[in-house]
């Protein structure tokens, strides 16, 4: 049902940091202060929080969306429209592996028709999930403007994409992998790198989207 | 002067002898007899049978000579073991006339394999109505004594009674397919119980057989003629026929090799090869049958080899063609059910695919067991093979074979036909 | 997830969650103005129907183009087979033109599985005959699910089916007893004994489902009902004598709506002979799902021809 298994990680228990691979590049305190600077740029980038929608891609782009906006609300009082935007069905990459189940693809009641949308992942990588998002998001309206804004950018583009507001540039190697874990779908916050490219389907070893894109 | 000396045969599986052939006949049976200017043939540790002698086969010519001919089908017989077949009616055209029995006669004669014995429809086209020309056929060069709408069941009474009483003139049989067509239709292909249930298969329920053998001893005891049952396939069946013969009424009674074996359950993944008139029955059945035949109710071992072109098997379930092959594979599959289990001895097996078929279907020189004077029409089997069948060996045109894949204990070695040798290490000659 | 959709016997209840999921989103798809997802672009679906059937293919067709497969209907009645060709060169001439599925409605039993043998597609059953009808089962299922969810009834789990009509012809019946009882159901099939399959009694008791002869004594109990299309032939064919005494003794008629509890659904496969095995009251009830059955039934092929035709493995 839920592909990567993401949701299900708060209920298993967390293993201790040290026998974790690689290591922590972004701490918690770190992850926080990143959001909260994103949260900052888009509001000054838009002249505010009129007409904003964020749409987190799943798993995790979600709960850092959530938290984007309520990093807005906090500074302007405004509650922004959160949704989520499920990319499963317009990868281009869908015949390389099992066919996986959708995650679920929530468009706030004002849709987006018109809006200024800040499309919320947690790492930017090749590029592939964002474009499959701008495809997914076409067949749900036509935003005025869509942006995007990442946790981590660990470069390595393969198409004509970039990040407007990034938590963090990451240098990284192809032969290593980027880790974001969070409380909400993990139990624990941390981004870390390790070497070893990610598996299909493993929780987060993130790609983009929960899968090396 | 032709002689043919079979060494160190176990006759019928009951004494160990020699078996010396002169210009076709048994002329000789004995220890140590002398080889001198005979063909020698080494039978050491093989069974001999009398030539088996088929009432039930579909040799498909004329109409469907891509299915199967009287040469290929004849082949298949004598690799089998078979001297003898009886060549059912419904070709195209079918054996109604004196000229269509004659014409599947000369194609046997023709051929020389084993003897063809054309079967002579009851009914015209077999449209279970009008008489076919019955004394005809039994007056022709064929001299017809078998007749059956094999296929289709006589339906009507009154035309069966007929039937049965119009051979009593010459001593002939109506080789009965027993089946109620209120009960059992046309698209009828799997036994009726939990499994047609479970599939969704049109049943044909064992009922169906039982009420038309039971109506037929009736009209047998009436007409005071001679019914056979073909293919026997139910406990229901069975208990009738017992009845009857304890009545002293005259009915015999046939079961084919793969309702001997083979049980309904086989068509849970709807292969049509499995797809058999009347259908595989349950084991219960199967049993039944087994012990029907061991105790003589059932008469004889009859194949109801049906080769089909491969296309016409290559239909949905209800929509393909009824039929498997037989002759090839029938002493293996009588040897494991009713030898190897120790139901049934050697000479009950010569007894129930050579003397007793030969007898019900009246023919002269066939069945008369291994005797001295007798025609020298042989089977060498050896009863401790191990040979799996490949439906790709199989000298029959068609390849609908059910036992592709099963492994048997025994198998046929010679087949001689007068003293000729049709088969030998099990190939044709 | 197997290759092909021939039983529900091919499905885990893994599976089962998953094309349930599936088809949950896909239901939100059904209400987008866009109602188009990328996920089987390029792939060919081929609707190959030997029998007539408007909403099952309409329903596989949607399926198929709203995930923007190219899907084609091919009908039976003009088909070769009615010329006397073989059912494999049929399918093999069709697989030739390179399909990635076929979706296989035949009048007779195991055809799909005997295709799925001869071809390199998936083959996805839509009705054999009297045998399966799997993605119907797992309409009826899904609907019941969500009846059951929208009103905080619980689980399908530990619920009460009654299915009642035709058993011995009905392919609907065979695949839902089959899946509802692996999903936890309690089912009680309903019918008069020559409608019953043969050999039931045996089936019942080793797959785990009740038999009757009596609606009214069921109906107190039954958390969903299922009514099944009674055919009108089957009079002549002897099943029984005819409508009138049917609807008397198996149809769901006003009467019997009062043994029901409010908030038991009302399911039938279509079409529906009012007045014969349901009476207008019962069709257009509340709690009839009839509708809700033909929406459903688009969201679960999608997810069926998602999860069978999306991912690896499902190249031609």
């Amino acid at each position: 049902m839920v592909p990567d298994g993401a949701e299900q990680q708060p209920d298993q228990p967390v293993p201790p940091s040290e026998e974790r691979p690689g290591r922590v590049v972004f701490d918690a305190d770190e992850i926080a202060r990143a959001l909260t600077r994103i949260g900052h740029e888009i509001l000054e980038r838009n002249r505010g929080a009129h007409d904003l929608v964020l749409l987190g891609v799943p798993s995790r782009g979600v709960p850092l969306a959530q938290r984007i906006a309520d990093r807005i609300a906090s500074v302007e009082g405004v509650e922004v429209p959160v949704g989520s935007l499920d990319v499963t069905f317009y990868r281009d990459d869908l015949r390389k592996h099992p066919a996986r189940g959708p995650q679920h693809t929530d468009i706030p009641p004002g849709g987006i028709d018109g809006k200024t949308v800040v499309l919320v992942d947690d790492v930017l990588y090749s590029g592939r999930t964002v474009r499959s998002a701008l495809d997914a998001m076409n067949d749900l309206g036509r935003p005025d403007v869509v942006r995007l804004a990442v946790l981590v950018d660990r470069g390595h583009r393969e198409l004509p994409i970039r990040a407007d507001h990034v938590g963090k540039n990451l240098p990284s190697a192809r032969s290593e992998r980027v880790m974001v874990r969070l409380a909400e779908t993990d139990g624990f916050e941390e981004v870390r790198i390790a070497e070893g490219t990610s598996r299909v389907g493993t929780a987060g070893d993130a790609g983009e989207g929960g899968t090396q894109a | 002067m032709s002689r043919l000396l079979i060494t160190g045969a176990s006759l019928q599986g009951e004494r160990t002898a020699d078996v010396l052939v002169v210009d076709g006949t048994i002329a000789e049976i004995g220890a140590g007899l002398d080889a001198s200017g005979a063909e020698v043939v080494d039978a050491d540790g093989l069974v001999a049978l009398p030539g088996l002698v088929d009432l039930h086969t579909h040799l498909r010519e004329p109409g469907r000579e891509d299915a199967e001919t009287v040469l290929s089908g004849s082949r298949a017989a004598a690799v089998g073991g078979y001297t003898a077949v009886l060549a059912m009616a419904n070709t195209n055209p079918v054996t109604d006339t004196a000229e269509a029995a004659e014409r599947v006669w000369s194609l046997g004669q023709a051929a020389g394999v084993v003897d063809v014995h054309p079967v002579g429809s009851v009914t015209k086209g077999l449209a279970g109505e009008e008489l076919s020309e019955i004394g005809l056929m039994a007056r022709s060069k064929a001299r017809v004594r078998v007749f059956s709408d094999d296929g289709r069941c006589v339906g009507n009474a009154r035309v069966m009674r007929r039937a049965l009483e119009y051979v009593k003139a010459f001593g002939g049989v109506i080789s009965q397919h027993s089946q109620d067509t209120d009960l059992a239709g046309s698209t009828s292909c799997c036994h009726e119980g939990e499994l047609s249930g479970r599939l969704g298969l049109p049943g044909w329920p064992g009922v169906a057989e039982d009420v038309i053998v039971a109506r037929d001893v009736m009209l047998a005891r009436h007409t005071g003629s001679r019914v056979h049952v073909a293919h026997v396939s139910t406990a229901g069946s069975v208990e009738v026929v017992r009845w009857a013969k304890s009545q002293g009424i005259a009915v015999t009674a046939e079961v084919t090799p793969h309702h001997l074996l083979l049980t309904t359950d086989l068509l849970a993944g709807y292969d049509p090869t499995f797809k058999v008139n009347p259908p595989l029955r349950p084991a219960e059945d199967v049993e039944a049958l087994r012990g029907a035949l061991a105790d003589g109710t059932i008469d004889a071992v009859a194949t109801d080899h049906a080769p089909h072109a491969r296309h016409d098997k290559e239909h949905a379930f209800v929509d393909a063609a009824f039929g498997m092959l037989g002759l090839e594979t029938a002493v293996q599959v009588v040897a494991q059910v009713m030898v190897e289990s120790g139901l049934m001895g050697w000479a009950d097996v010569a007894r129930v695919m050579s003397t007793t078929p030969a007898a019900i279907a009246g023919l002269d020189g066939q069945g008369q067991g291994l005797v001295v004077g007798a025609p020298a029409n042989l089977t060498l089997v050896d009863p401790s093979a191990d040979v799996t069948v490949d439906r790709a060996d199989s000298v029959s045109l068609s390849r609908n074979n059910p036992y592709h894949g099963r492994t048997f204990g025994a198998a046929v070695r010679a087949t001689f036909l007068r003293g000729r040798a049709t088969v030998l290490d099990g190939k044709l000659v | 997830m197997r290759k092909h959709l021939l039983s529900v016997a091919d499905l885990s209840l893994d599976d089962v969650e998953t094309l349930f999921a599936t088809a949950a989103e896909m239901h939100d798809v059904q209400h987008r103005e866009v109602k188009k997802l990328p996920a089987l672009r390029g792939r060919t679906v081929i609707n190959l129907f030997f029998e007539d059937s408007t909403r099952t293919r309409s329903s596989f067709e949607i399926a198929g183009k709203w995930l923007s497969a190219d899907t084609i209907n091919i009908t039976g009645k003009g088909s070769s087979t009615s010329k006397g060709e073989s059912l494999r060169d049929t399918v093999l001439t069709i697989c030739a033109m390179g399909v990635d599925a076929l979706v296989m409605r035949h009048s007779a039993s195991g055809a799909a599985l005997q295709v799925s043998q001869w071809v390199d597609a998936a083959v996805i059953n839509a009705g054999d005959g009297t045998h399966e009808h799997p993605s119907q089962a797992l309409l009826d299922a899904y609907t019941l699910t969500r009846f059951f969810d929208a009103r905080r009834l619980g689980p399908l789990e530990g619920k009460h089916v009654v299915i009642v009509g035709d058993l011995t012809h009905s392919r609907v019946f065979r695949s839902n007893v089959g899946l509802l009882t692996m999903l936890g159901a309690r089912v009680t099939v309903v019918a008069p004994p020559t409608l019953m399959p043969s050999g039931v009694g045996a089936w019942s008791a080793s797959a785990g489902f009740a038999t009757s002869y009596d609606l009214d004594e069921v109906l107190p109990t039954a958390d969903a009902v299922m009514m099944l299309r009674v055919q009108k032939e089957r009079m002549s064919g002897g099943f029984f004598p005819t409508g009138r005494e049917y609807t008397v003794g198996y149809g769901l008629t006003r009467d019997r709506l009062s043994l029901l509890r409010d908030d038991v659904p009302i399911l039938h496969p279509g079409p529906m002979n009012r007045g014969l095995e349901i009476a207008a009251d019962a069709a257009d009830a509340a709690t009839s799902v009839v509708l809700d059955q033909v929406s459903s039934g688009v969201a679960v092929r999608m997810s069926i021809l998602y999860h069978l035709l999306a991912g690896e493995g499902s190249e031609k």
